[in-house]
């Protein structure tokens, strides 16, 4: 049983990291129309800027004002001069050009951090577990993802509910010709929200360091599941990125989890370990394919 | 000079050029050239068949991969049970025949293209490309699971599958077999898009609602070509697995869908040789700067994002400019 | 078969808390033509869009020729005889002028699954769309592309489009829009041509266009048909001319 809850806070964690990049990845798609590949590898560099600070400095909460800035500044720069020149494009290109900028991050990085991934250890602050049940003990930093994302999950739906420029997020994903109606200047719009989405994904990245190798195409990765994610959610909609984002993770989590022992009851061990692996890195794509099957447009997409 | 016989000599030149090349390459001394021109034209088969769902029917798959690498599975998995002399899942026995491996290759990506595209043709737009990606995806972890098939490491194919007792070790052989696979493949695509299913599939790609105001119902059109088009991809993959006589997860890796979105691109989509001309364009680029440096796909990342923010249409487009065709 | 082509019965639409349609029942008989005009906003053109399916209504029947067509998708409802043009062209850009129609005649003929022959090269295919554009007086600009032709040209080849997929009924979204007064007179003769071959549901703002057509006019004022009846009748009905009034229009 205290397994069992082991896992689900870790699927927790992990759904919760996926929120960060899903709730950019969807609202950028659903204001701007555009989809946009490099969100990964804001995350990447969140991630190496972070942990970079982190190890030449010795501390990691200088780490996360470092990831934080270098998200932003990349994610600013991504926006102003590429991104800015595909909106009125068709997906393809965009497609195309947020691919090349993959290469050429996944490269440029390489090429400043070498291809040994960097590793930073958890601040001694967070260190350590903390009893939360009698014989549960669960890692506090990892406790520290979960709140962390959970309280981001409450500023958004404050941020996107209760502010003028919630407002008109709102009004944008349903309809975008609407917001440019209203006379809003639309491009310091679509700067915040891709600012936004950025600082998001940097943070992601930073928190990420600790847990995960910090190296070329983790920001690929998790970018894939997060589509699933987005997919499965609704486009556009940040309530359906939240719920979908800690349905995957706990849904991955578990099948990780108790997949390989279940199959050891019909096969033998190293080839039910394999399979079990297998079908359970499956099992979030297959999740995809039943919620298109009896809701192509995601549990939580905008009815118009 | 009439236009459209310009474009008969242009096609009668390149055709003897490509008869000729494993000749030419011994000649001037790069006999390297001969497998640089295999995996191009392996290449174009598979960005050719992408191109038909992408450039004809205006439905952007980032998951090609998929189909390209599930053939070349096929080849590999029916090699090892043939070496192994036993059945796959008990019931298959394996082979080596490449009459028997490209029937099945065809078959088994068909099904493979029928399921994913069911079930990403239910949306459109930006779901779309990201379900096929996802859907690529899953079967890349598949595969790496697949610890009777080499996991990771993939799977070694001793010998080429046998051709009417050919020398398919030779290279020169295996590039004619490739060379008239490519000239069928494209025969049978000139076909198709100039039929009626092509018409309707470009009409799909240009304006939707107006296919529906017409009574077509779209989605089983759309089907079908996504259907050819994965079997043209597994093609491709079955040709490059007996060339490189090796199948792996990297061929169903999803930069490996990128890379055939690219050579479309670069070489015009929505056209019927462009894709094989982008391939071409991709493996010579992808020679050239990868022995200046290790870090080619720089140079890549910054041309692909020049190619898209700057030129319209790609390389055939300029071509065609150059033709003196439309600007 | 007597009864109306088509029958609308207390359809329904609501975006959210507004209401678009508001219990609108309409008909179209055999060989009439049926005008529904009234203020902008008043919902008509998503009264067409759910007429095609393009919008699923909330509530209500849709009937043609006694066939309940309410759950069917688009192309199911064109199938069954509905055609339709748009206010706002809407062609295929990349194709020539007879290249649009005869698609339209292809996708009639249902046999679509061909990839062999050369539809280019289908000479009875393009002879029968060369008879709507002759029909229509578009067959002089046949191979001309799409985008070469004048806005009037393009509303003529709507139409032409919208034939070829031989509709019983055919709803016409604003087909003198944006129309000199020479093309609108030219129009309103081709409409008048036709009607003894198809019934129509007319949707339009050109009132010297919709009295010359229309046998029975419906005013649609948000959302709701306030009156319908001859052009004599909707002339002199004290609503109609209140709500055209109140919003500045004159009627006529």
């Amino acid at each position: 049983m205290t397994l069992f809850l082991e896992q689900l806070l870790n699927g927790l964690q992990f759904g919760v990291m996926l929120f960060l990049l899903a709730a950019g990845l969807t609202l950028i798609f659903g204001i701007m129309g555009v989809i946009n590949l490099a969100h990964g590898s804001i995350y990447m560099v969140g991630a190496y800027a972070g942990t970079w600070v982190a190890m030449q400095t010795g501390s990691f909460f200088l780490g996360i004002p470092a990831a934080l800035a270098a998200a932003a500044l990349v994610g600013a720069a991504i926006e102003f001069l590429i991104v800015r020149r595909l909106y009125k494009r068709d997906h393809l290109d965009q497609v195309l050009a947020t691919f090349a900028l993959i290469l050429i991050f996944n490269q440029v990085v390489t090429l400043l951090f070498g291809r040994q991934p960097l590793f930073v250890s958890i601040p001694p602050l967070l260190d350590g577990s903390v009893q939360l049940l009698p014989g549960l003990p669960y890692p506090v930093y990892r406790l520290a993802i979960i709140v962390v994302g959970l309280l981001i999950a409450v500023g958004l739906y404050l941020l996107i509910n209760k502010t003028r420029i919630g407002m008109l997020v709102r009004a944008g994903s349903t309809n975008r010709e609407m917001v440019r109606a209203l006379g809003v200047d639309v491009r310091v719009l679509y700067t915040i929200v891709f600012g936004l989405g950025a600082l998001l994904a940097g943070l992601a990245g930073m928190m990420a360091g600790p847990i995960l190798a910090v190296q070329v195409g983790m920001g690929e990765q998790i970018l894939i599941t997060t589509f699933v994610v987005v997919v499965i959610g609704g486009v556009g909609s940040i309530r359906g990125a939240f719920v979908a984002s800690l349905l995957l993770g706990v849904v991955d989590t578990m099948l990780r989890a108790y997949l390989p022992s279940m199959l050891r009851h019909v096969m033998v061990g190293p080839e039910a370990d394999a399979l079990g692996a297998g079908i359970a890195s499956m099992g979030i794509y297959l999740l995809m394919a039943l919620v298109l099957l009896i809701r192509p447009k995601g549990l939580f997409a905008s009815n118009f | 000079m009439d236009n459209s016989i310009k474009k008969q000599i242009l096609l009668a030149v390149v055709a003897v050029l490509l008869l000729a090349l494993p000749f030419i390459a011994s000649a001037t001394g790069y006999p390297a050239m001969t497998s640089l021109a295999t995996r191009a034209l392996i290449y174009g088969i598979a960005a050719a068949s992408l191109n038909l769902v992408l450039g004809y029917g205006g439905m952007v798959s980032f998951g090609h991969a998929a189909f390209f690498g599930l053939g070349g599975y096929v080849v590999g998995i029916l090699y090892q049970h043939y070496t192994q002399d036993d059945l796959f899942l008990g019931l298959v026995p394996g082979t080596n025949q490449l009459l028997v491996t490209l029937p099945v290759t065809l078959i088994v990506c068909g099904a493979a293209a029928a399921l994913i595209g069911a079930l990403s043709l239910r949306t459109g737009g930006v779901q779309f490309i990201m379900i096929t990606l996802a859907f690529a995806q899953m079967l890349f972890f598949l595969f790496v699971s697949l610890k009777t098939y080499g996991g990771d490491d993939g799977l070694i194919i001793r010998r080429t599958n046998e051709l009417f007792g050919l020398k398919m070790r030779d290279k020169q052989t295996y590039y004619y077999v490739c060379l008239a696979i490519t000239a069928v493949f494209f025969f049978l695509l000139w076909r198709l898009v100039n039929s009626r299913f092509g018409n309707v599939l470009t009409g799909l790609r240009q304006n939707a609602r107006r296919m529906a105001a017409l009574g077509l119902p779209a989605y089983r059109y759309k089907l079908v070509a996504f259907i050819i088009s994965g079997m043209g991809a597994g093609l491709a993959g079955c040709l490059m697995a007996n060339f490189l006589r090796f199948a792996s997860p990297d061929m169903v890796h999803w930069t490996k869908s990128g890379e055939l979105m690219v050579m479309v691109v670069l070489g015009g989509v929505g056209t019927l040789f462009g894709p094989l001309i982008g391939a071409a364009a991709y493996i010579v680029l992808e020679s050239v700067l990868a022995s200046w440096t290790e870090y080619w796909q720089l140079g890549l990342g910054f041309i692909l994002l020049f190619v898209v923010l700057y030129t319209n249409g790609g390389i055939e487009a300029l071509f065609g400019r150059l033709l003196g065709r439309r600007v | 078969m007597s009864g109306p082509i088509l029958s609308v019965r207390g359809l329904v639409k609501r975006f959210g808390g507004l209401v678009a349609t508001d219990g609108v029942t309409i008909d179209v008989r055999p060989d009439e033509i049926h005008a529904l005009i009234g203020p902008n906003g008043a919902g008509k053109t998503t009264l067409i869009s759910q007429l095609v399916g393009e919008l699923r209504h909330d509530a209500g029947t849709i009937e043609l020729e006694g066939r309940d067509i309410g759950a069917l998708p688009t192309a199911r409802r064109i199938g069954l005889g509905l055609g339709r043009t748009f206010q706002i062209t809407c062609l295929l850009p990349e194709y020539t002028v007879l290249d649009n129609v005869a698609t339209g005649v292809q996708v009639r003929q249902g046999h679509s699954f061909r990839f062999w022959g050369n539809v280019r090269g289908e000479t009875a295919l393009r002879e029968t769309a060369l008879s709507f554009l002759e029909t229509i007086g578009l067959a002089g600009r046949a191979d001309e592309q799409v985008a070469n032709l004048s806005h009037g040209e393009q509303k003529q080849l709507e139409l032409a489009v919208a034939l070829a997929t031989e509709p019983r009924l055919l709803l016409l979204d604003e087909p003198m829009a944006g129309l000199g007064h020479s093309e609108s007179r030219q129009m309103v003769a081709l409409l008048m041509a036709l009607k003894t071959k198809v019934s129509m549901l007319l949707v339009e703002h050109d009132m010297d266009a919709v009295f010359a057509l229309a046998d029975r006019i419906s005013v649609l004022v948000y959302g709701r048909v306030i009156a319908t009846g001859t052009a004599d009748e909707i002339r002199d009905n004290a609503d109609v001319r209140a709500a055209y009034l109140g919003e500045g229009d004159e009627l006529c």
